[in-house]
């Protein structure tokens, strides 16, 4: 660095996804690191997002930040939509209900002194307070109800939106008329009480997706964002994914993924398409053959020349795939909304014969008409629009901290309806890596297990980590050695104790993962790896068979690797299946009348988790697994699957208790408000409290997920 | 009642006030962070 520094240099900013980041610790490690480093003017965590944003000169890039943070120990990539701002659903809205809050407080206020018996021009003047804060505090906090109910009545259908819209308007119409002609009622309290009741329950739902989205999002990008591409002087220089082009040459590293399909140009190696194809065995490529984008690199470093780049790619395709099956589901209506197109129209009809009957009866207009508003409000779904989203939040909260992340509300409501379930084999049933098999393991002696796990420890091989994971979990110290070296698509050598020692390739190794240890004078020892059943996958299986799902298995792999599990869950299966006749095998059960459920990770599952009426990932899922999913869960266990229908089913059914609540509401005050007794003071008694009995009852699901 | 005169439009400003300061807080990223600003109390300042 020169001593002198340049003159106002230019910054840039660059925002990067952190997953691990998850205490202050954290926060200040990498805050400090990176604030050291030449060039960056500014580091700053963004701990609920899980990200960090740094202001930097323009000599460093996305690639030298992601080393920086690598080397103090985290793993991070740089945001593909940088400077796009995350869209958060819950902000929108917490203006309208601060207003709207605030407004209700204060025109609550002055409604008590109205109720508790002024009179006169002090009754006037207070409504005429109220009608001055109340008016615009409506206009503004309603908006986001008027907005979508106008949306509904213009396309001539009926949402939620329209009775709230309806008898807020109505009740405040009628209030500045009452307040005009020195009235004794005016309306403004509860009207904003409603609206304040309403945005509470619509902030919580969106807060819930946001969470949701958020956890998501730091899951995201595990692909290759960008590759390591060789100039025409032999020089290396990281270019991002997106503007790879092709003919360019990028050279991969042996444990990372490509970045672009293309032709292998030299070097050979093994490659893991599970993400792909769900293919578990790892398929051997030499000079020559194509390698497809979004594919593990197993074993060496090889040239790839790209052939197809960006949105030309297999993954792409299967993207386009997954676009058509998303409108089915956007086809769905939520439950609140099927209430509202019975409810709806009955409360108006209701209101309307109110008026009718009072006209015929003898009453004046007037007095027919604020009758026919009383119905109005009193009937204005509060309860009712609280009673989904709550429980939704509530129950969904509640999986959250089981670590199953729920989207969105509508996913809890489909996801309780399933009875069918088709699940994926790689990363799904099994944990989609290959693990060292436990029994070689044991039979390792100590000292062998020691010099194993030096040896591992010093390469970046998946084989290799998952060895060292396994031994370091068996409180197994490493061994000393010297002149270690790792040789590309050979393995480690080193010396221990003036013996050669390595882990390397077996030699001959065919089909099977496995790993050979050999020690000067020793017999040769082989490790063999193989994916394994996730834990509880057996008992999560059966758990689902009781809850009525019927489940079966649907995998690309080759049937004799889906036979092997088939054979250890006792599940029917279904082998070689292509993203399409996923797909298609979805839209056939679906047809026949079933709800299926998918459960998928790879990219060969969007389509199928795209057109399923609910769908899970794992949290080790492809991006678009991860995306496709309406839930996510990230432990280990499956049990995650049974668990969270039981929570979907009970959240459904507590929704409809609160229906049920809220409509023997109704039936207890509508009868009053027809008769002409409902004043202001009792519609804000009867809305609050069936309000807090809905949220109460909606409570009990905060321990859904046990 | 005159006191009302005084009282209501004292009252409204200090609710006003209050709503003011939220809107402020909204617009100047205070809500972009919850989680870190909890977290950030626990780091040290001084080295």
């Amino acid at each position: 660095m020169t001593a002198l520094r340049k003159p106002a240099p230019a910054f840039e900013r660059t925002v990067l996804a952190v997953p691990s980041i998850h205490c202050a610790g954290c926060m200040s490690k990498i805050e400090r690191g990176l604030g050291v480093m030449p060039g960056i003017a500014s580091a700053r965590v963004n701990l609920s997002a899980r990200t960090v944003t740094v202001e930097h000169d323009l000599s460093l890039e996305a690639h030298d930040l992601v080393h920086a943070l690598a080397e103090l120990g985290y793993e991070a990539q740089a945001r593909r939509d940088e400077l796009a701002p995350r869209l958060s659903a819950a902000r929108p809205l917490l203006a309208p209900l601060a207003v709207a809050g605030f407004a209700a407080m204060n025109v609550m206020l002055l409604s008590v002194s109205v109720w508790s018996g002024a009179e006169g021009s002090t009754r006037d003047m207070f409504h005429w307070i109220s009608a001055g804060i109340g008016v615009p505090a409506i206009a503004f906090a309603g908006r986001p109800f008027f907005k979508s109910a106008w949306q509904a009545v213009r396309r001539g259908r009926t949402n939620m939106d329209v009775p709230i819209s309806l008898g807020v308007l109505i009740a405040t119409g009628l209030s500045l008329y009452e307040t005009g002609r020195h009235g004794e009622h005016a309306w403004f309290d509860g009207a904003l009480m409603l609206l304040t009741f309403l945005l509470v329950g619509r902030v919580l739902d969106a807060m819930m997706r946001d969470r949701a989205r958020a956890g998501v999002d730091a899951l995201l990008s595990q692909a290759a964002q960008g590759a390591m591409v060789v100039g025409a002087d032999g020089t290396l220089a990281w270019v991002d994914a997106i503007k790879l082009v092709p003919g360019t040459v990028m050279r991969v590293a042996a444990g990372e993924r490509l970045a672009a399909d293309g032709e292998i140009v030299s070097g050979a190696s093994r490659f893991d398409q599970s993400l792909l194809t769900g293919e578990s065995a790892p398929v051997p490529l030499h000079t020559g053959d194509q390698a497809l984008a979004g594919t593990l690199n197993l074993d060496a470093p090889i040239d790839v020349r790209v052939s197809h780049a960006g949105h030309d790619t297999t993954l792409a395709e299967i993207a386009r795939l997954m676009e058509a099956s998303t409108q089915n589901r956007s086809r769905y209506v939520r439950i609140a909304d099927r209430a509202a197109r019975l409810y709806a129209p009955a409360v108006h009809s209701l209101a309307a014969l109110t008026v009718v009957g009072w006209l015929l009866s003898g009453a004046t207009l007037y007095q027919a008409l604020v009758t026919g508003v009383a119905v109005l409000i009193i009937t204005c779904p509060c309860a009712l629009g609280l009673a989904v989203p709550v429980a939704q939040v509530v129950a969904s909260g509640s999986l959250m901290r089981a670590g199953i992340m729920v989207k969105d509300g509508s996913a809890l409501e489909r996801l309780a309806t399933v009875d069918r379930a088709l699940l994926d084999k790689t990363g799904t049933l099994t944990q989609g890596k290959p693990l060292p098999d436990s029994a070689a393991l044991l039979a390792l002696a100590t000292d062998e297990a020691a010099i194993a796990l030096a040896l591992a420890s010093h390469s970046s091989h998946p084989l290799s980590r998952a060895l060292a994971a396994a031994l370091a979990r068996r409180n197994i110290a490493a061994a000393p050695l010297s002149d270690v070296a790792e040789r590309a698509g050979e393995g480690v050598f080193a010396r221990w104790h003036g013996h050669e020692v390595s882990l390397s390739r077996p030699l001959g190794g065919g089909e099977a993962i496995a790993a050979a240890l050999t020690i000067e004078g020793r017999p040769v020892r082989l490790i063999p790896f193989s994916d394994r059943l996730r834990p509880d996958a057996v008992s999560a299986l059966a758990q689902l068979r009781q809850l009525g799902v019927e489940c079966s298995i649907l995998s690309g792999d080759r049937p004799g690797a889906v036979g092997e599990i088939a054979l250890a869950t006792g599940l029917t299966a279904q082998a070689n299946a292509r993203p399409a006749d996923k797909q298609a095998l979805v839209a056939r059960l679906r047809a026949s009348g079933r709800k299926v459920l998918v459960v998928g990770d790879g990219l060969n599952d969007g389509p199928a988790l795209a057109a399923a009426d609910a769908s899970m990932a794992p949290g080790s899922a492809s991006d678009v697994g991860l995306q496709a999913a309406d839930l996510v869960f990230v432990q280990e266990s499956l049990i995650a699957l049974p668990r969270a229908v039981r929570a979907a089913r009970r959240t459904t059914a507590v929704v409809q208790q609160n229906f049920a609540l809220a409509i023997g509401y109704n039936v207890l005050a509508v009868p009053l408000a027809i008769a002409g007794l409902v004043t202001p003071l009792v519609a804000a008694v009867a809305m609050s409290a069936s309000s807090l009995i809905v949220v109460a009852n909606s409570l009990r699901l905060a321990r859904a997920a046990k | 009642m005159t006191i009302l005169l005084l009282l209501i439009p004292a009252a409204l400003a200090i609710g006003g006030l209050g709503l003011a300061a939220f809107f402020w807080a909204l617009r100047n990223g205070q809500f972009e962070d919850p989680e870190g600003n909890a977290a950030r109390i626990l780091i040290e300042d001084d080295e």
